[in-house]
């Protein structure tokens, strides 16, 4: 076990560095961002030349890389366009991004799992159609389209919420935006469970764990349900990742001042520290929760053992 | 118990959207004390007066500081703030005396040395500025400012403390409406406390205007207060500001109709069509000083030949000015007559006559002077644009099927987008524009001067296209030169008529400011800067 982390960490290091370069070179692609900085009309050329200087880009590219990287590493992720340092920037935002994160979650867990273990035990019953039939339209409907629609009903027309989350972001206030976000992967976690519970009641071990006598209860979560995890928990897994940078949308909807906005406002101007020093973090994200994954299979399933 | 008081808030809001009614506790206060709670973005720039060059960090600055000038919100004619008086005799070297009585609002008092130090600290290389090129007229410019190399000095020599309230200011050439440009922000004074403890003043600013910044946290949102030993007759006729920072300017429409938020100075493009049915007579559409027009890139000999004037004019007659504001701007832009705006009115230097035919829709003529100019370039007009910011894909296809329609031409125009603002201003002072390029002028101090020089002098600072017209060169810096101000008025629609016979750019319309506001509040308008006058508002 100890061994397999280990050689799974050392993996992750040209995973990162060719993510980061990527990033880094898409960022600069995009041209010079200072030209950006003085709105409508020509940065003087002297304060544009000291701007360059101050923020690095006077320098060939592979040495702003190797610069970055190694404050990086040191924790300092550079500073942003506005003068505020990016570690500012993330000490802000990923509190909020995490919670909106972790409230998606809870309901993809909840409501996702939950109806599909309802659905692959009844499979071909009414119920199984109506909840296959309501996941077919969550999925068909883009995310912008749900979060307006329940913003302005829940927001304008009932007013039992607020329509935009304010800056702190409190837990209660990010209830709707995190249904929203989680929406079409529940659907998918639904059907997941469903198809992953309805396969697995036919195997052999429930058959054994049903003739042993067991009560139904325990057959159910301790043999069914835990079997039939395994993909489901490698889709949650992937997801969490996905939620947190994929928010950019559901985050602008409700003015949620998270991740998404800020990657959204570092592209927008350009500010390569801003989007370099956050899709670092989100890269670290994915790659631990993909390690996290991966060590939950030999939980949830006795049969994968890791050496 | 921060969950239970959501709750009470949100059942007060659903009361309030239901009943119209107050909810007791939760409601802010009415009166002369109440908080107007006005949407914000993110301003791009450090709070530094000579650093803010966007109009979202421009608000605040109009709030918290007072300059010498202050531009009358209605009439948009500089007056008299800090100065008792700014006098010449020659339109080069200028005494400024400071008004007596003037502090801050952490009680240091107002001298010229606020002003020096200000402006020579927004003038220096080394400060990075935005706006350092404010102070390009002041002699000694190039010293701390050099377009190359090291500054070979730390303060500009054309300003010179003389006494208490009083400083001297030398120009590099004659500017007799210099004087009138003090009103923008840039030239706003500092307080020691900006030199001595800078990361704590950017943290939380201390100005001279009506308002202090009573918290700030950075991207998210700015309380700011009355201050209530305001020496001015401005003072706030409110409790205070809350700014709150938008992501989209949408979800701040949408918390203004459902009674969350009571100001709303940008209404998004998409809402235009609803506005009047959700908000009434609290719907807010009037003149700003921004014109929007197509430049041309004169540095690619294509765009650049004798006789092409009549291409440039034809194109104008191409468009369809009236029907595009009506349809796609929902009347939020007006037509353009001249290259100026309206809210500079005529006795500033605004003629609604001076483009006239040539910016009316003719297509037939259109086409005879495209013909006799040589036809379009290259056969087919690319008009290059960003589409991240504004909604400028609209439009600009509108304008290319108004040419196409007019030229019978279906390839005739096509638009060039470009993805990101930042990339778009890239490719404009790389000079690579291959065609036509949307360029938007918003002003910096209600003056024609500002309409023109910057715009279609010889390498002006955004004279974006390299237009250069020696005619033009001579008449601006006469009219800078006459001391009587209507004589230099008259001197600088001559020159704007230069742009019109060469069509140097052709004007498409004026922008309107507009805004949306709540019940709460009444006495709301918007300046010729198309920011909210919030001192005025008052919230019943």
């Amino acid at each position: 076990m100890g061994r397999y982390v280990i050689r799974r960490l050392l993996q992750m290091i040209p995973v990162f560095a060719g993510a980061t370069l990527l990033i880094f070179l898409m960022v600069n692609v995009m041209g010079d961002p200072v030209a950006g900085l003085c709105g409508e009309r020509r940065c003087d050329p002297a304060t544009a030349a000291r701007l360059r200087a101050e923020f690095g880009l006077d320098r060939p590219l592979w040495q702003q890389y190797l610069t970055s990287m190694g404050n990086v590493v040191t924790g300092d992720f550079g500073t942003a366009f506005n003068g505020q340092p990016v570690v500012e920037l993330m000490a802000d935002a990923f509190p909020v991004t995490i919670r909106l994160t972790l409230v998606a979650i809870f309901f993809e867990i909840v409501i996702g799992v939950g109806l599909g273990m309802l659905t692959g035990l009844r499979r071909g019953r009414p119920v199984d159609t109506g909840v296959l039939l309501a996941t077919l339209v969550v999925i068909a409907v883009p995310t912008f389209v749900t979060g307006l629609l329940l913003q302005l009903l829940l927001g304008v027309k009932w007013g039992w919420i607020r329509p935009s989350v304010s800056a702190e972001a409190p837990l209660d206030e990010l209830i709707v935006p995190g249904l929203v976000l989680a929406a079409v992967s529940l659907a998918y976690v639904t059907r997941l469970t469903r198809t992953s519970i309805a396969e697995n009641r036919r195997a052999d071990y429930v058959r054994t764990a049903i003739a042993k006598g067991l009560p139904r209860r325990r057959v159910m979560t301790r043999h069914l349900l835990r079997n039939s995890l395994i993909p489901v928990v490698t889709f949650i897994g992937a997801d969490i990742g996905a939620l947190m940078g994929g928010a950019i949308v559901t985050e602008r909807i409700f003015n949620i001042h998270g991740v998404g906005y800020q990657l959204y406002q570092g592209i927008l101007r350009q500010s390569t520290q801003t989007v370099v020093g956050f899709v670092t973090v989100l890269v670290l994200v994915f790659l631990l929760v993909n390690l996290l994954v991966d060590l939950l299979y030999a939980v949830l399933d006795p049969r994968i053992r890791y050496a | 118990m921060r969950g239970a008081a959501h709750l009470t808030r949100a059942a007060c809001a659903a009361a309030v959207v239901l009943a119209a009614g107050a909810c007791g506790g939760g409601a802010p206060a009415g009166g002369p004390d109440g908080i107007v709670t006005s949407s914000w973005g993110d301003p791009q720039n450090p709070l530094e007066p000579a650093n803010t060059n966007e109009v979202q960090g421009g608000k605040v600055l109009d709030m918290i500081f007072r300059g010498l000038k202050r531009y009358d919100p209605r009439t948009g004619e500089a007056e008299d703030m800090l100065a008792e008086r700014i006098e010449t005799d020659d339109s080069v070297e200028f005494t400024v005396t400071v008004r007596s009585g003037w502090t801050f609002s952490d009680g240091e008092p107002v001298t010229a040395k606020s002003f020096v130090d200000a402006w020579n600290y927004g003038a220096h290389l080394d400060n990075n500025q935005r706006n350092a090129y404010f102070f390009g007229y002041i002699e000694g410019y190039d010293q701390v400012h050099p377009a190359s190399g090291r500054p070979t000095a730390q303060t500009m020599s054309g300003l010179k403390v003389t006494g208490e309230r009083t400083f001297t200011v030398t120009l590099t050439q004659k500017f007799s409406t210099w004087p009138e440009t003090l009103g923008y922000a840039a030239f706003a004074p500092l307080p020691s406390s900006f030199f001595s403890d800078h990361d704590g003043w950017l943290a939380r600013p201390v100005g001279n205007g009506p308002y202090t910044v009573d918290s700030y946290t950075r991207g998210a949102r700015m309380s700011l207060r009355r201050w209530d030993g305001y020496p001015g007759e401005d003072k706030a006729r409110n409790g205070g500001v809350d700014l709150k920072v938008y992501t989209d300017s949408s979800t701040a429409y949408t918390d203004l109709t459902a009674g969350h938020l009571d100001l709303v100075d940008d209404v998004p493009a998409a809402q235009l069509r609803n506005v009047r049915a959700d908000l009434g007579d609290r719907y807010i559409n009037t003149p700003a000083g921004i014109v929007q027009t197509l430049a041309f890139p004169y540095y690619d000999p294509d765009w650049n030949r004798p006789g092409q004037e009549k291409v440039r004019r034809g194109l104008s007659m191409a468009i369809n000015r009236q029907q595009i504001t009506d349809t796609i701007f929902q009347r939020t832009r007006t037509p353009a007559k001249d290259w100026t705006s309206p809210v500079l009115g005529p006795d500033g230097g605004y003629d609604e006559g001076l483009c006239g035919v040539h910016c009316t829709y003719d297509p037939a003529r259109a086409r005879k002077l495209i013909a006799e100019g040589g036809g379009i370039p290259g056969g087919q007009v690319r008009i290059t644009y960003n589409t991240d910011t504004g909604s400028h894909r609209q439009w600009v296809d509108a304008v290319c099927n108004s040419i196409n329609n007019a030229l019978g031409d279906d390839r005739a125009c096509v638009g060039n987008p470009v993805g990101t603002f930042a990339d778009y201003r890239n490719q404009i002072t790389q000079s690579k524009m291959s065609g036509p390029f949307r360029a938007g002028w918003q002003m910096d101090y209600p003056l024609i001067q500002n309409f023109l020089q910057p715009l279609y002098y010889t390498d002006a600072s955004s004279n974006d296209g390299k237009w250069s017209n020696e005619t033009f060169d001579r008449l601006v810096d006469q009219a800078n030169a006459e001391t009587d101000p209507a004589r230099a008025i008259e001197t600088f629609k001559k020159a704007e008529g230069v742009v019109r016979d060469q069509m140097a750019a052709i004007p498409l319309w004026y922008q309107n400011g507009s805004a949306g506001y709540s019940e709460r509040i009444s006495d709301v308008s918007l300046n010729q800067f198309s920011v909210p006058v919030y001192e005025e508002i008052t919230v019943d």
